[in-house]
């Protein structure tokens, strides 16, 4: 980070452009100048379409698809890869910069054995040995914290989870300890809990081996904690550069500040006052030992793979349940259970106190117009053949029998409420940007008039900004309509903006039931602490601070015979008595934990009290 | 087995502008060709000169004159007005047997993508008829049946309904797990509301290609097994009987037996040259 | 799973054999009647019938044929009174001859242009590839068959017309009797056989993972061998099945218009005159033989696919 010295990396006036099908050229990336200084880390941060990924692929001389460097120069260690023929930049690309992909899974080929593409770049470049280039993999695996290291090699990419993928495609990228390395949201596609051992890995190596790095992702929170320096991006063009504290405490553009206050921390939102109710009346849903699960089912009516193994849960009137836990937790089957789209092996779901069929075609319409569904991801979950209008119609029709005018005038005003123009009702789904794709789903939900809406990660897929706006009209549309929320999210930020109650699901069994207020208390289940400690914060310096005592491991176990789910990774855990018996139910205030510990036991154990809890 | 063509990102490294440009005059040329044939099937024979079995030369195999525009056949009759009626039943029949695989296959299709023990038995099904290789299904039914134009249709229908039934079935179960039909589900939609509103009308543009593809099967395997005397049977003639009777006019490079040759290859180049070029040319094609 | 590959095919096989069976008792009339002809007496054909076994129900008759089928016993043709595998053998090696050499020059040439076309996409010889390939596989055989013999065999005489002659004294001879059929055979496998190949390779060449070889700086042949073919076998080995299927289609119009004194000349005669035990055996033995294809192109997908093969 001297200030004299050449560079390592030198972009001017930037510009690449992509020829769209009727052969016109189109900038998306404009007049781009930015340095990289040898030993320091740039991280590039903009929303999606911003022209991230574009950049840091022509730090390698690559453009994708019909994509080309149009203008300016593209200088790393020396060379001018917008110049160069191809022949060369293939010299230079794995050895002088490398590369490390957004989703790991898929830059990995399914074919071959992991340890064959760990060193490929040694070899094509001639650098070393097979041999050679073997032990200095196992090296890379021992020092990205990979487990087995000396045998992960051998397996294929997809006997691997995603983690650990991540990390070996890392060990790939600076096998050739090459002068920079390019990480491309490398942390995206993980949970939480293994995007902060990830996160570990990654900054341990850079320090140790002093590498050079351009560090691309939308997360602001975790590019303060990897990089030296921040160029914040928008539309292809830079908007700020400067040292992360610079952009973190003294925004200059007004995006910046949006941006980092979309990244702060959120506020907890008053809970809502509960509405009128009569003592002895049932809640508006509630779900008793439910079992579900996939294939077929045995003797004892069980399912042969167990996703949802004894939830139990209720929700009153216009109350946010939140439902959290990682991928795989069963949080989506858990609606699909609600909505009738899974019928449970056991248990049952009650609504008003009546309990509903598993099946669909079992409830009856009143049952089905009262709990609605909506996606996460808005793409799939509007017909892009149906237009807007005729979308939000249906259920009008379906459950109203509204026609003509009086849908039209209903539609337009289900536009107005999730704050859509009226005019969009003529256009069809692909004419519409993620946030609007998302308002639309939300208003063909409500035009059922439901009681309860089952949010099945609805935010994940937007921009932080665009996201933060649609979480801020699903919290306006509860108080105008008292609307209540089954609210699936693996963030448990938003969880916290949101819900009145949380369930923290771990491998399809609830491990946690909190109240709002409880959840802001000190005392948690390990595995909702793993959780929360997880979360990476908006300061420099939250990584090496963070308490990983609460876990060793990012993987689950293989299978579950009996006991906690989570003993493998707990590291307060009671061998003996935590992977034997299944762990005892406790009761507090506003909260139920499932641990052997108990809230005493948790108390007492050194790191889950003193343990920084988050703001 | 088969393959769904694929509809992914058109390919972009080279200059798109004349790749369009190149889209655009196989699309213009390939659907002119196929216009020129169906309205030659129309109302071709309504001004056919002579009537298609009149001997009206002396001489077989004679060139074309101001008469006789494209000569004469091995009889010594008129090659344009055989052309002419031999087009209308090529033309017919193909688009008969399209249609009726084409319905028969996306029909089924549908209920398989619908319902678990319904697949299982159309798939098995369909499997075995398409186990058999299209021309020899043709030749045993045939060989049992005999060869009525009844038959023909059919046949082709029976012998290339597998494959509209595979790729609408492939088809409709890639969006019948998309979350907009979970919702209609959800919703507590029924099946035929959410096969017909929600699944197919995005189906229409693929399967509109299926259809084109599979009409070049259909008009080439017809003309195989004519060829083979086993296909349209005189007095009636379609393409492939045309080039079978005048075959022996190859010799002399008659017009007797190469316009009918021509006639066919124009047919399935032109539809293959539409499909190709409203699918992007991202079309693996397979003859089965 | 392969034995579930295996098992599912021997279910099609069986349940073909039902279809073909069944084709039988759609015949107007029976076996009998073509036998003897219109003015046969009423006992004539009594008799025949007990002796054909006709007279039984027709599962009975099924079986029958299945076990015999099965025992080797493929009947008797209904015309020469010969037994079928006699009439067979021989014109079934003939096709084999002529099947196993196109596929011995097609497969692997199919093989190159198709990966070359992939390799070179946009390239010149790739539009003309495609052009090609277009062209041949919307033209019936028999019209690719005439046009080669209007050129070489009327216009050019290098080749002759007809294949008929079975006398290979020299190895002269056995080109000319081949040549021309084996190109004519090998331009329509290969036209499919080419497009389905490029169109594999060139999903796994746009994959991530070629995109993230190519930015670990590997060279643009290893790219190709090590990393996008290994991912396209499986396709590639179903399209070469699928192309030797339509070979054993294909091989009946070549046969039929060069003369070629195989199976087809047999099968087409034994339509025409409606020998259906003969066309029955025949459509069984294509049957088989496409679904021992497909069936092992399958197995050979299954084994190379580190995901299904550790399971
Ligand atoms: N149709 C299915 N057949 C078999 N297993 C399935 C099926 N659908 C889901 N699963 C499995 O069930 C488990 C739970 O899935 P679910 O979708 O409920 O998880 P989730 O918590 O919503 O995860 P994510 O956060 O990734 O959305 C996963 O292991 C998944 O692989
Ligand atoms: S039950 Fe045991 S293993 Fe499970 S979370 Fe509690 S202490 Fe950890
Ligand atoms: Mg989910």
């Amino acid at each position: 980070m001297s200030l004299s010295g050449d560079p390592l990396v030198r972009l001017t006036g930037l510009e690449i452009s992509v020829r769209d099908a009727q052969g016109q050229d189109k900038i998306i990336v404009r007049d781009i100048s930015l340095e990289v200084q040898p030993g320091e880390v740039l991280a590039l941060i903009g929303e999606s379409g911003s022209g991230k990924t574009t950049i840091a692929l022509s730090m390698l001389g690559y453009t994708r698809g019909a994509c080309r460097i149009s203008d300016g120069t593209v200088e790393v260690a020396g060379h001018r890869l917008d110049s160069l023929p191809e022949a060369r930049l293939q010299g230079l690309r794995g050895r002088v910069v490398s590369y490390v992909a957004q989703s790991a899974a898929a830059a990995f080929n399914p074919m071959l054995p992991i340890m064959r593409q760990v060193i490929e770049p040694a070899l094509v470049h001639g650098l070393m040995t097979r041999e050679a280039a073997e032990d200095k993999a196992r090296g890379l695996f021992r020092a990205l914290a990979l487990p087995r290291p000396d045998t992960v090699g051998d397996r294929y990419p997809h006997q691997v989870s995603g983690g650990q993928l991540q990390r070996l495609m890392a060990a790939m990228a600076l096998i050739t300890d090459p002068a920079l390395v390019i990480f491309d949201e490398p942390t995206t596609a993980l949970d939480v809990t293994t995007q902060i051992e990830v996160l570990k890995a990654f900054k341990a190596v850079v320090r140790d081996l002093g590498t050079t790095a351009v560090y691309v992702s939308h997360d602001l929170a975790v590019v303060a904690q990897i990089a030296d320096r921040i160029c914040v991006l928008r539309d292809g063009m830079v908007q700020e550069q400067g040292r992360v504290e610079e952009i973190l405490f003294h925004p200059r553009q007004d995006y910046t500040r949006a941006l980092v206050a979309a990244a702060a921390a959120r506020v907890p939102a008053a809970p809502m006052p509960d509405l009128p109710r009569d003592a002895g009346d049932p809640p508006l849903i509630q779900m008793r030992d439910v079992v579900a699960g996939y294939g077929g089912v045995d003797a004892q009516g069980n399912p042969q793979v167990r996703i949802l193994d004894g939830v139990s849960f209720a929700i009153e009137r216009g109350k946010v349940l939140g439902v959290i836990g990682e991928s795989g937790s069963g949080k989506s089957t858990l609606a699909r259970v609600v909505a009738g789209l899974h019928a449970p092996a056991s248990g049952r779901v009650n609504l008003d106190g009546y309990t509903l069929e598993g099946e669909i075609r079992h409830r009856d319409k009143e049952q089905l117009r009262r709990v609605q569904l909506v996606f996460q991801n808005a793409d799939t979950a509007l017909n892009p053949a149906v237009s807007v209008g005729e979308a939000i119609g249906r259920p009008l029709t379906f459950f109203h029998a509204l026609r003509g005018a009086d849908r039209k005038a209903e539609v337009a005003r289900l536009l107005d409420l999730v704050r859509l123009p009226a005019a969009l009702a003529g256009r069809l789904p692909g004419e519409l940007s993620g946030g609007q794709k998302q308002r639309v789903n939300l208003a063909r939900a409500l035009a059922a008039r439901p009681d309860l809406l089952l949010c099945d990660e609805v935010t994940s897929a937007l921009d932080p900004v665009v996201a933060e706006a649609v979480l801020d009209l699903l919290i306006d549309l509860r108080r105008e309509l008292g609307l209540a929320y089954m609210f699936i999210t693996h963030d448990i930020g938003i969880v916290r903006a949101i819900a009145d109650e949380v369930m923290v699901l771990y491998g399809g069994v609830p491990v946690e039931l909190a109240s709002h207020e409880a959840l802001e208390g000190p005392l948690h289940h390990p595995y909702t602490r793993l959780l929360m400690a997880s979360v990476p914060e908006l300061r420099p310096g939250w990584l090496e601070a963070a308490n990983s005592a609460f876990s060793c491991g990012s993987t689950p176990g293989a299978g579950h015979a009996a006991g906690c789910r989570f003993f493998q990774r707990c590291a307060v855990s009671h061998p003996g008595l935590c992977d034997v018996l299944d762990p005892a139910v406790h009761v507090g205030a506003g909260q139920t934990i499932a641990c052997h510990r108990g809230f005493d036991g948790l108390q007492a154990t050194p790191g889950i009290a003193q343990g920084a809890i988050p703001a | 087995m088969n393959t769904v063509p694929k509809s992914g990102v058109p390919y972009g490294a080279q200059a798109p502008k004349v790749r369009r440009r190149r889209m655009n005059v196989s699309l213009l040329l390939g659907g002119a060709t196929i216009i020129f044939w169906l309205i030659v099937a129309l109302v071709g024979p309504m001004v056919a000169p002579h009537a298609p079995g009149q001997v009206v030369d002396l001489d077989v195999f004679s060139p074309a004159s101001s008469t006789l525009p494209l000569g004469s056949d091995y009889l010594g009759r008129d090659v344009l007005s055989r052309m002419l009626i031999a087009s209308r039943f090529t033309v017919s029949i193909a688009l008969l047997a399209t249609l009726l695989a084409a319905t028969v296959g996306v029909f089924c299709g549908l209920l398989a993508a619908s319902s678990g023990w319904v697949d299982a038995i159309f798939s098995k099904l369909f499997d075995t008829l398409s186990a058999v290789p299209s021309l020899m299904f043709g030749l045993v039914v045939i060989g049992s049946l005999g060869a009525s134009i009844p038959v023909l249709v059919g046949t082709l229908a029976t012998v290339y309904s597998p494959g509209a039934f595979r790729t609408s079935r492939a088809l409709a179960r890639n969006i019948a797990v998309l979350d907009f039909v979970t919702v209609a589900r959800a919703r507590g939609e029924t099946l035929p509301y959410i096969v017909l509103r929600e699944i197919l009308p995005n189906l229409v543009g693929p399967l509109a290609a299926d259809f084109g593809l599979r009409f070049v099967f259909v008009t080439l395997l017809l003309s195989g097994l004519s060829f083979l005397g086993l296909g349209v049977q005189p007095p009636n003639a379609d393409l492939g009987a045309l080039v079978r009777e005048n075959i022996a006019g190859l010799g002399f490079g008659a017009a007797a037996v190469l316009v009918p040759t021509f006639a066919i290859a124009s047919l399935t180049i032109g539809m293959n040259m539409v499909i190709d070029a409203v699918s992007g040319g991202r079309r693996a094609g397979g003859r089965r | 799973m392969i034995a579930k590959r295996v098992g599912g095919a021997l279910l099609t096989l069986f349940l073909l054999s039902l279809v073909v069976f069944a084709m039988s008792l759609l015949m107007g009339g029976d076996a009998a009647e073509a036998m003897l002809g219109q003015n046969a007496t009423p006992e004539a054909l009594a008799g025949l019938r007990a002796a054909m076994h006709l007279d039984q129900p027709s599962w009975q008759r099924y079986l029958g044929w299945l076990g015999g089928l099965l025992r080797g016993d493929l009947g008797v043709s209904l015309i020469t009174k010969l037994p079928v595998s006699t009439l067979l053998a021989p014109r079934l090696l003939a096709s084999l001859q002529l099947a196993g050499l196109t596929a011995a020059v097609s497969v692997p040439l199919a093989l190159f242009l198709g990966i070359l076309a992939a390799v070179r996409r946009g390239s010149l010889l790739d539009r003309v590839i495609s052009m090609a390939t277009i062209g041949v596989v919307s033209v019936p055989e028999f019209v690719i068959a005439t046009l080669m013999v209007l050129i070489f065999a009327v216009r050019l005489h290098w080749l002759p017309a007809l294949s008929s002659s079975r006398d290979f004294s020299s190895l002269h001879d056995v080109v000319r009797v081949f040549t021309m059929p084996v190109i004519c055979l090998a331009c329509v496998v290969m036209a499919q056989m080419i497009r389905m190949t490029r169109a594999a390779v060139c999903d796994a060449l746009d994959s991530s993972y070629v995109e993230a070889a190519r930015l670990k700086g590997v060279p643009p042949r290893r790219l190709v061998l090590g990393h996008a073919l290994p991912n396209a076998i499986g396709p590639i080995v179903n399209a070469v099945a699928l192309s030797l299927s339509v070979l054993l289609g294909g091989v009946i119009v070549i046969e039929v218009i060069f003369n070629y004194p195989g199976v087809a000349r047999l099968m087409v005669d034994a339509v025409s005159t409606r020998d259906l035990p003969l066309i029955q055996t025949v459509a069984m033995i294509f049957s088989a033989a496409y679904l021992m294809l497909v069936t092992s192109a399958d197995i050979v997908a299954i084994l190379c696919n580190p995901r299904l093969r550790h399971r």
